[in-house]
């Protein structure tokens, strides 16, 4: 397969590396190289969380400027964060509810009118695709299930030979069996969003 | 079970690096394990204290107070026959260097092996030295891996090492090679059965008293020269290409370097020598490499550790050949690289006219805001920070009060609002930097530790407070648990892990021990009486010691399963 560079980003507790992992594991069973790439440690106190998959043979667990093609993001602060390693080609997708920052509670800087920027994003980049991720996955039953939200979003775009089945038989194999349902119509609701 | 003990030959798993070299351990039947928790190798203490914890377990693992004593742990096994493995964090092994450099001379018997998990562009520590000079120091041998795969496969080829040398062997990671995760070919897992050791007392080996010490230092660098001999033939050093512009790396910048190759369809212009096995450097193989291509250059994050050497080898060879690198300023020694800054630089090296893709212009995009990593919501620290805050203020002290602090959480504490973290070198430095400034100025002195690096390198230096009289009160974050690195016990801890049951040190009898006279306890969370007691104790000239004990609470969730 083409090598594909995925980035996906959000903030500390909002499962971005569970995401990834259930990316890379599916990737895995369908045969594809992958690499996955997590940041751990003091960052996840409530800070930027990003993780990368890389796919079809690339051996660099990170991502430069100008070279993802895939930008999963959590958060709409953290897509605008995110775009110095976008080009043109890069399709996005981000989920529209925002996390304030304490910087921005604090009175110390100002969250930027995310609507406003991302209806920009729409002309300058191959496709954009946002919405409210969390609602569906509040309509899924848990909230928590966001990240499970965007990966549907992800495999139903149809650019990664990741199939839809192979997904949800990861996420049935992977996430804590009371979740397992919940996170399958996540995966369903957020399948229909790339449509 | 564990994920880890899967038992499924020639099956595969996604796995961290660090969760690689834990399989790694399994597959060379490693019988005692111990460690002090630090990212970015925590992963691999968790996973083996998890394995430890399965019923019927044949791996002994302890989380040490520091990783001086887990490298002492894992020493004595190796000793007494038995397959040993300690890891920490790069600044850790500063803690263990003491027994890491004369380990060295007294070598090993069974395998052993040490991980060090360096940090370079600091993101989760107070320095990013470079470990590999350890190996050097030490002259110990030392392996790199470059995905989760050669992770696992050089924890079990560094235990042949080890034994063949009888010396422990270096495994050098990285963040990037840490954190990554990719799939694992697993071997067998052997039977299940505890080992038993036995250690035979040769004192003229194991005792390095000068005279023993001096026949041991010979013994050690005539073993060196036979890794060399090892290194030179090691599967690990493989070259590829026959092009005429020669690229030695390792670790996380050979995966760089490889995608380079790729982007830029270079492959025909370059002999690319990756170095797995990367000390004692393979001469013979390098020099070879040396005499077949017209120019070098050298890509290793921070020090140049493979260029100097290779510069000594082209000059020793009479060899006038352009070693390129950090001399010659194509490389950094700050921070980590990234695929970018490694294909620009033999892009331009081969005169290749590199092109980005296109970047959309958004000028009018604003600053912006950060995110910090900050305190918990409802963190107990928090309320201690307030406490402290407020009995100074209410003392009219606040204004000239210092605040040495230490490694942990609350080293957070550093941030708006709080900014309560004033003075800071490494794991136990409070006590001992208080100790500095109260024999050096009339200034307030509080100093905050936590309860895991107290037991870590707090004690000592209380000690050595209490009997040269010096003047500072010292608050002991005790949460229960060392929550940064992901929530490992420590002797202290009040709130177990399920079916954890060693006995428990109350730190309040530490201090009392170390003749503490003025130890106070609170509940952060008790505002009046934690603030009246920080008034008390702050009025006063002495040392004094205060307790401030609620657990964290992300860890209160978690060990109460409401997560």
């Amino acid at each position: 397969m083409k090598r594909t560079r995925i980035l996906i980003t959000g903030v500390g507790g909002q499962g971005t590396l569970l995401a990834s992992s259930l990316l890379g594991n599916a990737a895995m069973a369908e045969g594809i190289p992958v690499l996955v790439s997590e940041v751990h440690g003091m960052a996840q106190r409530g800070g930027v969380v990003e993780s990368t998959v890389m796919l079809g043979g690339l051996e660099s667990p990170i991502i430069s400027r100008a070279e993802v093609d895939i930008l999963v993001s959590f958060e709409p602060l953290e897509t605008l964060r995110a775009l110095d390693r976008c080009s043109s080609g890069t399709v996005i997708i981000t989920n529209t509810s925002t996390i304030v920052p304490f910087t921005v509670e604090l009175g110390q800087a100002q969250y930027p009118d995310t609507d406003k920027w991302i209806s920009v994003l729409r002309d300058k980049f191959r496709k954009v695709i946002a919405y409210d991720a969390k609602a569906l996955a509040g309509r899924a039953g848990t909230p928590r299930a966001l990240n499970v939200v965007l990966l549907g979003t992800l495999i139903g775009t149809g650019v990664l030979p990741v199939s839809p089945e192979r997904m949800k038989e990861t996420i049935r194999k992977k996430v804590q069996a009371k979740f397992v349902e919940a996170n399958l119509q996540a995966f369903e609701l957020g399948m229909k969003e790339a449509a | 079970m564990h994920l880890l003990l899967t038992d499924q030959p020639g099956g595969k798993l996604l796995l961290l690096g660090n969760e690689a070299i834990t399989r790694g351990a399994l597959e060379a039947g490693t019988a005692v394990s111990a460690a002090y928790p630090g990212t970015p190798s925590s992963e691999i203490a968790n996973s083996l204290y998890h394995l430890s914890m399965e019923k019927d377990s044949p791996l002994y693992f302890e989380f040490s107070t520091n990783e001086k004593v887990a490298m002492e742990v894992a020493a004595a096994a190796s000793a007494a026959g038995l397959r040993s493995l300690t890891c920490m964090k790069h600044v850790g092994l500063n803690v263990a260097s003491d027994v890491l450099m004369t380990l060295a001379y007294v070598g090993t018997r069974g395998g052993m092996v040490i991980v060090t998990a360096d940090d370079p562009s600091m993101h989760s520590s107070q320095n990013e030295q470079d470990n590999r000079i350890y190996a050097r120091f030490a002259g110990l041998p030392m392996l790199e891996p470059t995905s989760p795969q050669e992770a696992k496969d050089m924890t079990i080829a560094a235990f042949e090492i080890s034994e063949t040398l009888e010396l422990p062997v270096i495994i050098r990671t990285t963040t990037r090679t840490s954190h990554v995760r990719g799939p694992v070919e697993l071997g067998a897992l052997p039977a299940r059965k505890k080992p038993e050791g036995s250690f035979e007392r040769d004192p003229g080996r194991w005792v390095p008293v000068p005279a023993v010490a001096r026949t041991r230092h010979k013994i050690l660098l005539d073993r060196l020269s036979k890794s060399g001999e090892l290194a030179n033939s090691s599967p690990y050093n493989k070259i590829t290409g026959t092009g005429p512009l020669g690229i030695v790396a390792s670790g996380v910048g050979a995966c760089y370097v490889a995608d380079a190759l790729h982007d830029l369809d270079c492959h025909e212009d370059v002999t690319f020598l990756r170095l797995g096995f990367s000390f004692p450097q393979p001469e013979n193989l390098l020099l070879d490499f040396l005499k077949k291509v017209k120019k070098v250059l050298v890509v290793e994050e921070l020090e140049p550790f493979q260029e100097d050497a290779i510069k000594i080898i082209a000059h020793e060879n009479s060899l006038n050949i352009n070693i390129l690198g950090k001399g010659t300023g194509h490389f950094s020694r700050l921070y980590e690289y990234d695929p970018l800054k490694v294909k620009s630089v033999i892009a331009d090296i081969l005169g290749i006219d590199m092109k980005l893709p296109d970047i959309p212009d958004i000028p009018e995009l604003p600053t912006l805001p950060l995110r910090p990593p900050s305190l918990c919501q409802g963190c107990p620290h928090r309320e201690t920070y307030n406490a402290v805050k407020q009995a100074l203020r209410e003392l009219d002290l606040e204004d000239k009060a210092i605040y040495p602090t230490d490694i942990g959480c609350y080293t957070l504490g550093l941030l708006p609002p709080v900014r309560m973290a004033d003075y800071l070198l490494c794991m136990g430095s409070s006590v001992g930097s208080s100790a500095g400034f109260s024999v050096s100025t009339s200034q307030t002195i509080v100093s905050f530790i936590g309860d895991s690096t107290f037991f870590h390198s707090g004690i000592s230096s209380l000690a050595n407070a209490v009997h040269n009289q010096h003047r500072f009160c010292l608050v002991i974050l005790d949460n229960s648990t060392t929550a940064m690195t992901g929530h490992q016990p420590n002797p202290g801890i009040k709130l177990r892990p399920p079916g954890y049951d060693k006995p428990r040190i109350a730190i309040e009898d530490v201090v009392r021990a170390c003749g503490v006279k003025t130890v106070r306890k609170i509940n952060p969370y008790k505002k009046d009486q934690a603030v009246n007691t920080f008034k008390e104790v702050l009025a006063q000239d002495g040392l004094s010691v205060v307790i401030a004990e609620a657990p964290c609470i992300l860890y209160l969730k978690r060990v109460g399963g409401k997560k």
